[in-house]
C-alpha cells in the first residue's frame, strides 16, 4: 500500500474519494481540515474526544467546500456487502433492505446482530456520531434511505441530549413514506451528566428519552422500547 | 468540568471583565480576614456546584467582618444538594441598579457559540426562557471573526439605553467570548451583570463549564478540578480512564460503549432492576480496563450482582475474558456475575471463561434478566442469614441454563419471558421461580471445590 506525506498528494495520485480519520482527538479537527482541503467528498471522522469548539471552526470550512463529513465520535458506514468506510464488524451484517441510522456504536452493532439473526439485511448502517456538533444529522440519512431504492424501511438509534431525534421526527411526518422504527437510549439516564458521549446529557429539562419517545410516536414511528424489539416492530410495518 | 464561582470569576478578571474585589476563605478567621480588607458589607457565598444556594440558605449578607465570620462559620461544612461545601467566596455587597443576564452557550443545533443576553437578569435564564421568550436575546458567533464589535454593541443597546452602558456591556460581552475560546468553555454566565446607582457596569456572579475534551490539552484548566464535589468512586474511574456514574440501584453494569451502556441500564429497568451505575470501557482492548472497571463496581456496598454486557468490535472479547480472569484471580467476587460476549473473538472470549469455571451467555435480553434475577435474590439472602448458604459468590449459575427444572423461569420461552418480565422474575420461595433453590448438578461442584 503506498504511503503519502500529505492527503493532498495522496489524492492527486490515487483520485481517492473517500478519508477515514482515526487521528487522535487533539489533531483530529486539522486532519479533518486537511482532508476536506485537499477536496476529498466524503470524511468519515471515527475519532472520539475532539473538543466541541475546535467543531464550531471544522463545520463552517465542511459547509462552504460542499463535503459531507461523518461522525465524528462515530463507527462509520457500511452498504454489506458492497463497501464499508470505519470500524462497524462486516461479519455481523447482511445484506438486504433495512437501512440503520444511529448516534452511537455498539448499540448500532446489536441492532444489526438482531436485524442480521433474525433475516432481517441491510442496505446501509451509518452511525451518525455520539457527540453535540456532527457533520451529518438524522435527517441527512433518513432523507438520502428515503431516496434510496434500495431500502424499504429504517431503523434510528437515537439518545438523551439534544433536539436531533425531534427534528428527526418532523421531518419523518413531513416526507416520509418509508415506515421507520425507533429506539431511545438513555431512560435511566440522571439529567445534567454526560453519559459517556459528550452530546449525551440531559440539560436542564430537555432532550430527556421520554420526550424524544413522544416526539417520535407523534410523528408515526415505531419506538422500541429495548432493542429485541425491532424484528417485531418491522414486521408489524412491512 | 464545572468551575467553582470564584474559579470562573478568577478567569473572567483576568480576561478584563470588571468585577468587584473578591476572595474565596476556607475558614471563618479567613473570611473574617478578607471581610476586614474589604471593608463595609459584604456577602458570603457558598461555593458548590449546585443551583439554588441563595434559597438553601448558602448566600448570606454581612454588615461587618465579625457578622462574615459568623457566617462563614455557618456555611462552611453545611450541605447543599448532597455537596458539602468547603469554601466560602466573600465578595462586596454592590448596590444594584439593575439587573441583566450575558451568557454564552456552544448551541448544537446552530453548531457554534450562542451569544444569549436578557434584561431579566438574577434569576435563572431557563425559567425566563420558558416565561418569557421575547425577553431573550440571541445571536450565533461565527468563530472565524469572533464577536464582532457591531454585533456586541447591538446587543448592548437590548440592555441598556444609555449609549455608555450599552458600550460597557458590549466590551464584555467581547471579552466573555474570547474567554470562552482561551478556557475550551462550553458555557460561559454571568449572571447578574448589574448597573450600580453611579452608572458602572459590574459582572456580580460569573459560572463556567469546561468541555471535558478540552482538559487534556489545557493542564491548567484540568488542575481547576475539585474532586471533593464528585463521588470518590467517579474520580478513581477518571483515574483508570473509564466512563463511570453512579447510581442509585443494585445491578453493576460493565458495558462497552456509550449507547450500549445506557440501553443496557434501560433493559435493566425494564425487568424490574435499578442500574448502580453507568459505565463504558470504552473502545480499547486493555484487560486492565476491565479489572479497574470490576474493582470500582465490586466497591460499591449496593452492588448486589455484576452484568457485564459485551459486544465486541473493536473491543476483543478475549481481551475482555482476560481482563474477568485477571480480575477475580486478584480479588473474588462477593456478588454473582453474568457474563454476556458477543462479536469480535467471541469464542475464543467464551473459551477462556469456561476453561477458568465461568460461562457466558450471548443474548443481551436472558444476560440483563438473570442479573436483575440475581441481584433480587442477593438482596433476600442478605436479609434472611439463615438462607445465606443458597447464595453463591463463583459466576452466575444461570449460565448454565439448560441443566435448569422446567419449572425455573430460566428455561421458559424467551418469548414468553419478554411478556412477562414481572412474573418471570418474581421471586417466591415457597413457589421456587428463582434459583434459592437452583439444581444440584449446578451446587455440587461448589461444594466439592471447596
Amino acid at each position: 500500500m503506498p504511503v503519502f506525506n500529505t492527503v493532498a498528494e495522496a489524492v492527486a495520485e490515487t483520485k481517492a474519494n473517500t478519508s477515514v480519520i482515526y487521528v487522535p482527538a487533539a489533531l483530529a479537527a486539522s486532519a479533518i481540515f486537511e482532508a476536506v482541503d485537499a477536496g476529498l467528498g466524503l470524511v468519515v471522522c471515527i475519532t472520539e474526544g475532539i473538543p466541541v469548539l475546535d467543531m464550531t471552526k471544522v463545520m463552517p470550512f465542511v459547509r462552504e467546500r460542499g463535503a459531507r463529513l461523518i461522525g465524528p465520535n462515530c463507527p462509520g458506514l457500511i452498504s454489506p456487502n458492497q463497501s464499508k468506510v470505519g470500524i462497524i464488524p462486516g461479519n455481523i451484517c447482511t445484506p438486504g433492505k433495512i437501512g440503520v441510522v444511529s448516534r452511537s456504536g455498539t448499540l448500532t452493532y446489536e441492532i444489526i446482530h438482531q436485524l442480521s439473526t433474525q433475516g432481517f439485511g441491510q442496505s446501509t448502517c451509518v452511525g451518525i456520531g455520539g457527540d453535540p456538533i456532527i457533520g451529518t444529522s438524522f435527517i441527512h440519512c433518513l432523507s438520502a434511505f428515503q431516496a434510496d431504492a434500495e431500502t424499504e424501511a429504517v431503523v434510528l438509534i437515537g439518545e438523551i441530549g439534544g433536539t436531533d431525534e425531534q427534528l428527526a421526527a418532523e421531518f419523518v411526518k413531513g416526507g416520509m413514506t418509508k415506515p421507520v422504527v425507533g429506539l431511545i437510549a438513555g431512560q435511566t439516564a440522571p439529567p445534567g451528566r454526560r453519559m459517556g458521549h459528550a452530546g449525551a446529557i440531559i440539560a436542564g429539562a430537555s432532550g430527556t428519552a421520554a420526550e424524544k419517545m413522544h416526539a417520535l410516536a407523534a410523528a408515526g414511528i415505531s419506538v422500541m422500547k429495548r432493542p429485541a424489539d425491532v424484528v417485531p416492530l418491522l414486521k408489524e410495518r412491512l | 468540568m464545572n468551575l467553582h464561582e470564584y474559579q470562573a470569576r478568577e478567569i473572567l478578571r483576568q480576561h478584563g471583565i470588571p468585577m468587584p474585589e473578591a476572595a474565596v476563605a476556607a475558614t471563618p478567621e479567613e473570611a473574617r480576614a478578607i471581610a476586614a480588607r474589604l471593608g463595609g458589607k459584604v456577602v458570603v457565598k457558598a461555593q458548590v456546584h449546585a443551583g439554588g444556594r441563595g434559597k438553601a440558605g448558602g448566600v448570606k449578607l454581612a454588615k461587618d467582618a465579625a457578622e462574615a465570620a459568623a457566617h462563614a462559620r455557618q456555611i462552611l461544612g453545611m450541605t447543599i444538594k448532597e455537596l458539602t461545601v468547603h469554601k466560602v467566596l466573600i465578595a462586596p455587597a454592590a448596590e444594584i441598579a439593575s439587573e441583566s443576564y450575558v451568557g454564552i452557550i456552544v448551541d448544537r443545533a446552530a453548531q457554534r457559540p450562542v451569544l444569549m443576553v436578557s434584561p431579566a437578569g438574577g434569576i435563572d435564564i431557563e425559567q425566563v426562557a420558558a416565561q418569557t421568550p421575547q425577553q431573550i436575546h440571541r445571536l450565533a458567533i461565527d468563530p472565524r471573526f469572533g464577536l464582532l464589535p457591531h454585533q456586541a454593541l447591538g446587543l448592548g443597546f437590548k440592555l441598556y439605553p444609555n449609549l455608555g452602558q450599552a458600550r460597557a456591556a458590549a466590551d464584555i460581552m467581547v471579552k466573555l467570548a474570547a474567554a470562552v475560546y482561551a478556557v475550551g468553555a462550553s458555557l460561559a454566565e454571568i449572571n447578574p451583570l448589574v448597573t450600580t446607582p453611579d452608572g458602572s457596569v459590574l459582572a456580580l456572579d460569573a459560572k463556567i463549564v469546561v468541555d471535558d475534551n478540552e482538559l487534556d490539552r489545557r493542564p491548567e484548566i484540568a488542575a481547576l478540578r475539585d474532586a471533593s464535589a464528585e463521588a470518590p468512586s467517579e474520580v478513581a474511574a477518571r483515574e483508570a480512564g473509564l466512563t463511570f456514574i453512579k447510581l442509585e440501584g443494585s445491578v453493576g453494569c460493565c458495558v462497552n460503549g456509550a449507547g450500549l451502556a445506557m440501553a443496557t441500564m434501560d433493559l435493566v429497568k425494564y425487568y424490574g432492576g435499578a442500574p448502580a451505575n453507568f459505565l463504558d470501557i470504552g473502545g480499547s482492548s486493555n484487560p486492565q480496563k476491565v479489572v479497574n472497571a470490576l474493582k470500582i463496581i465490586t466497591a460499591d456496598p449496593n452492588v448486589k450482582a455484576i452484568l457485564i454486557n459485551i459486544f465486541g468490535g473493536i473491543t476483543r472479547c478475549d481481551d475482555v475474558a482476560n481482563g474477568i480472569v485477571l480480575a477475580t484471580s486478584q480479588f473474588p467476587l462477593k456478588v454473582p456475575m453474568v457474563v454476556r460476549l458477543t462479536g469480535t473473538n467471541e469464542r475464543e472470549g467464551v473459551a477462556i471463561l469456561t476453561k477458568a469455571g465461568y460461562s457466558a451467555l450471548t443474548d443481551m435480553d436472558e444476560a440483563v434478566m438473570q442479573a436483575v434475577a440475581r441481584a433480587r435474590e442477593q438482596t433476600a439472602c442478605a436479609s434472611s442469614s439463615t438462607r445465606r448458604p443458597a447464595c453463591s459468590s463463583r459466576a452466575s449459575p444461570g449460565a448454565t441454563a439448560p441443566s435448569t427444572p422446567s419449572r425455573c423461569w430460566a428455561t421458559a420461552p424467551r418469548s414468553w419471558l419478554a411478556s412477562h418480565p414481572a412474573k418471570a422474575l418474581s421471586c417466591s420461595r415457597a413457589s421456587c421461580r428463582c434459583s434459592t433453590r437452583w439444581p444440584r448438578r449446578w451446587r455440587r461442584p461448589r461444594r466439592t471445590l471447596r
